[in-house]
């Protein structure tokens, strides 16, 4: 009798344990989708939107990688081909349960614009014209460039930015607004500047 | 007309494949490829897609691939089964050369993440993307996104909204997400 009563109470422990480790497991997959699924619903006006969003989400809220991480991700993001915001969600999705995670990152960051369009192109071919629709965006224009300037100072502290180095974004940013050089090769000088500094420069310091 | 969805497919893959510097350059190579070379869509056509694509929510590569591979079925004759089919297609073809890139990049970068070359490269990096993240506000400081003084009511309200934003996320720490829907419900009452 009182084996069978353990044997009772034994079944039911397995299956609630069984259930929260695989809730557990599938918890980190729907939480990567929902995420990426919400910040790629509100990226409007390009890649770089997309910036101060998974910066709130991925690194301050659920702390899947840490503001300097963040800073590689971007600079490799944006020297490979293809497109930004979709390059940041499989880095981050690789980071936390390899391919798998990285498919996941990437449906999720893509679905909403499919959807989205998919729903235009289907039912208001006409939507560019819509009176409501331009008027919201007017309003939701000038706070996407705020959003995208704010991070900015955030980054320059984890970038430890100092008296030293401060000409290197400087230089960069002015290149690139004024000059129009085209941001991968401030990548690609940088890269580079960073190894020949290391190589050549600092063990002579030292 | 599977052949049609091959095209699509390839001439995707490669914008996707050769697509460097964001979505405005893969704007020009998408045109390139639909409206010139094979001639799916109109250049007026094309032009509604691009202002639709820099309306609505998502990354703008994914959102003219979306649309384009939609039309160009649709174009062509065929219903809108075989068009949505189109811009799976298309969509799937534009991000496939950067997922397996981006993997094989993360791969070797969590291997090597603590070898002196890479780190040094990153510290090299690191202080230029924050220059990269300024030139990009930077260079959306455009009477597009704020209107011109010509149009007072337009462009003062631009740049309250510009203000509160920015203020609201260095200052107060909002979540980015709130102050874009509360500056679109603005835009509304508005203008």
């Amino acid at each position: 009798m009182a084996g069978l009563c353990s044997c009772n109470s034994t079944i039911p422990l397995l299956l609630s344990g069984c259930l929260v480790i695989t809730r557990g497991f599938m918890n980190i997959y729907w939480n990567s989708f929902r995420t990426f699924f919400r910040i790629g619903f509100f990226t409007i006006g390009g890649g770089y939107a997309m910036i101060p969003l998974i910066e709130a989400d991925v690194v301050d809220k659920n702390k899947w990688v840490s503001r300097e991480e963040f800073l590689d991700l971007m600079a490799i993001a944006q020297s490979c081909p293809g497109i930004f915001a979709v390059n940041m969600s499989i880095f981050i999705g690789y980071k936390l349960r390899g391919v798998s995670g990285s498919a996941v990152c990437a449906l999720g960051t893509v679905m909403p614009s499919f959807l989205i369009i998919l729903g235009i192109a289907l039912f208001f071919s006409k939507f560019q014209d819509n009176a409501t629709v331009q008027s919201i965006f007017r309003g939701i224009r000038p706070a996407v460039v705020a959003l995208i300037a704010a991070p900015t100072f955030k980054m320059a502290k984890s970038a430890r930015i100092g008296m030293t180095n401060v000409w290197i974004p400087v230089a960069g940013a002015l290149l690139i607004w004024l000059m129009g050089v085209s941001p991968i090769y401030i990548i690609i000088a940088a890269g580079l500047g960073g190894y020949l500094y290391g190589r050549f420069i600092k063990p002579s310091e030292n | 007309m599977w052949w049609l969805y091959v095209k699509l497919f390839y001439s995707f893959f490669k914008i996707g494949l050769f697509g460097f510097g964001g979505g405005y350059a893969m704007i020009s190579m998408i045109q390139g490829e639909v409206v010139n070379r094979y001639h799916w869509l109109s250049s007026g056509q094309f032009t509604d897609i691009v202002a639709v694509s820099q309306m609505t929510p998502g990354p703008i590569g994914i959102n003219s691939a979306t649309y384009v591979g939609y039309t160009s079925l649709a174009n062509a004759g065929y219903g809108h089964g075989w068009a949505v089919l189109g811009s799976v297609t298309a969509t799937f073809a534009v991000v496939l050369p950067s997922f397996i890139l981006m993997l094989l990049i993360s791969k070797f970068l969590m291997k090597y993440k603590n070898h002196p070359v890479v780190e040094h490269v990153f510290q090299g990096l690191r202080p230029a993307v924050v220059g990269l993240l300024a030139a990009a506000a930077l260079l959306l400081l455009t009477s597009e996104n704020f209107g011109t003084p010509d149009n007072p009511w337009q462009f003062y309200i631009s740049i309250f909204l510009f203000g509160f934003a920015f203020i609201g996320s260095v200052v107060y720490k909002m979540n980015p997400i709130k102050l874009i829907c509360f500056c679109g419900l603005a835009g509304w009452i508005l203008f």
